[in-house]
């Protein structure tokens, strides 16, 4: 059901069928370039190449350390800036050609950003910065206007009170409601979450989070959920995409992953996890020290420094992402059948 | 730091050369023939031709930059109109006299400025922090052409402590370091001292404010140092910035001073400046105001690598 | 489900950017007074500042009704009453030079001087923001070849080019004018570029690209309102320096010609007169310097004021 009637869809909303992947990313390349001392270019290894799928329907959350390339990768995918290499499928789509360029893309995916404030014009009000993109895709001003009033009124802010609205008359949780509401105007069936909960209080962030589910109910919405917190992805994910310096190491159904998973970055990254319960007090940490430089990757398995599996070919083979059980791909070599890895299964697809 | 050095040059040339543009197309941008002042009024066609070809005016503008810019490179800025001397040596002599008047005022402005500055930040929102803020209003906001009249109204016209004009008893055009000298010194000094005080004292108060919040601060106090270490710490974060200021404080008031040095009939560079506007002396208003700019590029580059070399929290590569 | 049309909704209906002072009191919204009615809120509190600004004030209402208050004629003199002292019976302020009436010419002064002192900066605020904004909004090499062109205008010292420009145009109050902004244009650039660079890098910008508006709109509706506070709030703090300046070329001769009073000419024909008169010699400059600390003053306080959580 659309929230605002009599809005003639231009777009054909659905191409390829429930099993179409709505968005298909391969090869997706960043680096960007820096200048070091003395002159010599080099080069930040944001987003090294990277491939996954997003499923109608789904939520993906997109977990992993600082620096990890998930934010590099949001922005690629909404083409806020220019990837290198790789191709974006919408719907079986090629993103950014003449059958689906940015504009008409861009109607259908939206984005949520961290920081509820700077992503709001301080000089509009709410109600305007939620009217602001139905305007500029030629809805008449006012049933923008009635259309935020709408989607303001869905997020849980009443309109009569928040409307008029300046962002910095509101608090932070307020605020990431209108962000969401702003992300709905134009309609869309794909929303990308970047650390869209993360700066807000523990109990505040149930309550979007809770939202969130609610909405995509509601409009049958497909999410991206980036974030650094497990529990957060955990509660709100279908499946969930591991990163590690610009790659993804592990990719599944959430309950795979986070329940076994079979990256060691994985693990150590669950282990260092603060646990509630008093019985299972978290080990030892697994993940010493910062991640690496990511203009310098180690060679072979960006994660062998601190892997507590690396073997010597581990640092020569970079681990390819390959399938080891169903919807369930891994990148080590240590669960690899034929990698050369002394803990590698034997046979093929022994998972 | 030679590296930082060298890469501070490279990125002042262009500057320079920009500079350099601007003063030359000065002439151009003046109405009327630049040859006009010193040809006679029933000058024939074929004089004025020949006077042009003879300054190199008949040629292109960018020819004509080219061959200027060879010229100033090897110390040739042209010849006075009204005095016909070189206009080096006339700028020299000058810029002589202007550099101690501004010296002595930067470092008037630079010890009042700090003495407030500290007071200031060290007791914010007392009386002493009052009096310091309105004086950096007072110093940025006052005319100072203005101020030198009244200073020459109190000390000279109605004390008549001080002289008020010239730079020494004879006349003469260069000033001497002796006690007469001196006597000629002090109005236009204090006068031009004000604007830096303003804002060395503005610049220190946030300075000492700023320092006396932080954490460090906190920790040398609580690891039981006397506020006289504190205060030696306090100095050495703030130096390199004040210090900077200071520095080009004196590169405005040299390039600035034409206003001041006119009130007090002062024989330095806005006194050669204001001679050169009104006798229309285009080449000495050129090469002047290049040299003055100039030094003021140069001075800039000397306060940066200073404050770099001061400043180990400013990263030189 | 559709939501009822609100009166309020009505009105807002429009632009895309509706002013915040033109939302509807009627009650349907959560009084806001927007970012310009913080600002006003917080100036009036300021007591320096409003004292500031009503100085201003009354220096505007003279300078425009001048031509029709002045107590006497500020053009006609008498050889016979030369350099009256202050509160003499017939002169208030005492006479000039050429035995003019000083409240009258100070009076019909201001207007000059407020004149070759605030345009400088209104033109430079115009051309200057356009610059900048349009650096810091497209970046890359346009940005460099503006921003470096800019540079070297800062290696000249603002008095000395203002005089050397002005010199090489020769006097008049165009050419003053005309060397002032030259002065002011790269100042305001250079703030322009760098709140443009900042407000670019935001959240809300790439919101807006998101939503499908071209560059164009993005500029208008989401870049504009929220550099321009800044870039006044800067040009603002200029007007002082620009009055002194400005009354500083004409003092030199360099600006407005005999016998139209303006400060800094006043200041200069009357420097003979200061061992006879000290007072009314001195009376321009006090003009100027009242002036001038109030622009000063009150720009402070505006920018104090729009120091709002940003």
């Amino acid at each position: 059901m659309s929230v605002i009637p009599d809005t003639p869809d231009p777009f054909i909303r659905d191409r390829g069928g429930p099993a179409q992947p709505l968005l298909s990313v391969s090869g997706l390349f960043k680096h960007f370039p820096v200048r070091k001392s003395g002159g010599k270019k080099q080069v930040v290894r944001a987003v090294d190449g990277v491939d996954f799928e997003v499923l109608k329907g789904e939520t993906l959350g997109i977990v992993g350390e600082s620096g990890c390339g998930k934010s590099t990768t949001a922005k690629l995918l909404m083409g806020l800036i220019e990837r290198d290499t790789g191709t974006l499928l919408y719907d079986g789509q090629p993103v950014g050609e003449r059958s689906m360029p940015w504009r008409a893309y861009r109607r259908q995916v939206q984005m949520v950003f961290q920081d509820s404030y700077a992503s709001l014009n301080p000089r509009m009000t709410v109600e305007q910065s939620i009217a602001f993109g139905p305007k500029v895709n030629g809805v008449p001003g006012r049933q923008a206007v009635e259309r935020a009033r709408a989607l303001l009124a869905r997020v849980g802010l009443e309109p009569k009170r928040f409307a008029g609205r300046y962002p910095h008359e509101i608090s932070g949780g307020q605020r990431q409601r209108v962000n969401i509401a702003r992300s709905l105007a134009l309609e869309p069936r794909l929303v990308l979450l970047d650390e869209a909960v993360s700066a807000l209080d523990k109990s505040v962030e149930a309550q979007v989070l809770n939202l969130l589910l609610d909405l995509k109910q509601e409009f049958g919405l497909t999410y991206i959920f980036i974030s650094h917190d497990l529990n957060v992805v955990r509660f709100i994910s279908d499946r969930v995409m591991v990163m590690y310096l610009g790659r993804v190491s592990e990719i599944g159904p959430s309950d795979a992953v986070l329940a076994a998973p079979m990256h060691p970055y994985t693990r150590a990254l669950l282990a260092s996890m603060p646990s509630l319960d008093p019985n299972n007090r978290t080990q030892a940490a697994l993940l010493a020290g910062d991640p690496p430089n990511p203009i310098d990757p180690p060679s072979g398995c960006r994660f062998h420094p601190r892997c507590s599996l690396a073997e010597p070919v581990c640092s020569q083979i970079e681990p390819p992402l390959e399938t080891i059980a169903p919807l369930h791909r891994v990148a080590c070599l240590a669960r690899q059948p034929g990698s050369g890895h002394s803990a590698a299964p034997a046979g093929a697809l022994a998972a | 730091m030679l590296l930082y050095i060298l890469k501070r040059l490279v990125a002042v040339t262009p500057v320079a050369f920009g500079v350099s543009i601007v003063c030359f197309l000065l002439v151009h941008l003046a109405p009327g023939d630049p040859l006009s002042a010193i040809l006679p009024a029933d000058a024939t066609q074929q004089t004025i031709d020949d006077m042009r070809a003879a300054y190199g005016f008949d040629k292109p503008l960018p020819v004509q930059y080219l061959i200027w810019l060879w010229h100033v490179l090897h110390g040739d800025l042209g010849v006075s109109i009204a005095t016909g001397r070189p206009v080096l040596g006339e700028v020299s002599r000058a810029v002589v006299n202007s550099l101690i008047l501004a010296s002595v005022a930067t470092a008037l402005g630079f010890t009042f400025g700090v003495l407030f500055g500290f007071v200031a930040g060290y007791r914010r929102n007392s009386l002493a922090d009052r009096v310091a803020s309105a004086l950096s209003v007072f110093g940025v906001s006052v005319p100072h052409y203005w101020l030198g009249m009244v200073m020459v109204i109190v000390f000279s016209a109605t004390l008549g402590w001080l002289p008020p004009t010239g730079a020494g008893p004879d006349g003469s055009g260069n000033w001497r370091p002796d006690f007469d000298h001196l006597r000629y010194l002090i109005l236009p000094a204090v006068t031009m001292s004000v604007i830096p005080t303003g804002i060395i004292a503005r610049t220190v108060r946030a300075l000492v404010a700023d320092i006396l919040a932080q954490d460090f601060v906190e920790a040398l106090r609580a690891k039981g140092m006397d506020e006289l270490g504190v205060f030696k710490h306090v100095v050495r974060n703030a130096a390199p910035t004040a210090l900077a200021i200071m520095g080009l404080q004196l590169g405005y008031l040299l390039g600035g001073s034409i206003l001041i040095e006119t009130v007090f009939a002062w024989p330095g560079t806005g006194f050669l400046l204001n001679a050169a506007i009104f006798q229309r002396d285009l080449p000495l208003l050129q090469g002047s105001i290049l040299v003055l700019a100039m030094f003021f590029v140069l001075l800039n580059l000397v306060v940066d690598v200073m404050q770099t070399a001061l400043d180990p929290r400013i990263e030189r590569a | 489900m559709s939501v009822p049309v609100t009166a309020a909704s009505v009105a807002l209906d429009g632009g895309v950017v509706t002013a915040p002072e033109a939302l509807p009191e009627s009650g349907a919204f959560v009084a806001s007074r927007g970012f310009w009615g913080h600002v006003v809120h917080r100036l009036v509190r300021d007591p320096v500042a409003v004292a500031a600004g009503a100085v201003i004030l009354i220096v505007i209402v003279i300078a425009c009704l001048s031509p029709w208050i002045t107590p006497m004629d500020p053009y006609k003199g008498s050889m016979l009453r030369r350099l009256k002292p202050v509160a003499d019976a017939t002169y208030w302020l005492g006479s000039d030079e050429l035995g003019r009436d000083m409240i009258s010419r100070l009076m019909l002064g201001s207007r000059l001087s407020l004149f070759i002192g605030v345009t400088p900066v209104v033109i430079a605020f115009v051309i200057g923001s356009a610059i900048g904004i349009l650096a810091g909004y497209v970046g890359g090499w346009t940005n460099t070849i503006l921003m470096r062109t800019i540079d070297v205008f800062f290696a000249f010292p603002s008095v000395l080019l203002a005089i050397a420009l002005s010199g090489a145009l020769g006097a008049g109050i165009f050419n003053s004018i005309v060397s002032l902004t030259c002065v002011f244009v790269p100042q305001i650039a250079r703030v322009a570029e760098s709140v443009t660079t900042g407000i670019r890098k935001r959240d809300y910008i790439d919101a807006a690209k998101l939503s499908g508006a071209s560059p164009l709109t993005i500029m208008r509706v989401q870049v504009l309102g929220n550099v321009l506070g800044p870039i006044f709030v800067y040009s603002t703090s200029l007007i002082s320096v620009s009055m002194i300046l400005a009354s500083g070329l004409s003092f030199l001769g360099l600006g407005v010609r005999p016998p139209e009073p303006e400060w800094g000419l006043m200041l200069n024909t009357l420097r003979t007169a200061i061992y006879v008169n000290p007072v009314v010699a001195a009376l321009p400059g006090l003009c100027i310097f009242i002036v001038s600390i109030s622009f000063n003053i009150f720009s402070d306080g505006l920018r104090n004021a729009m120091e709002i959580r940003q």
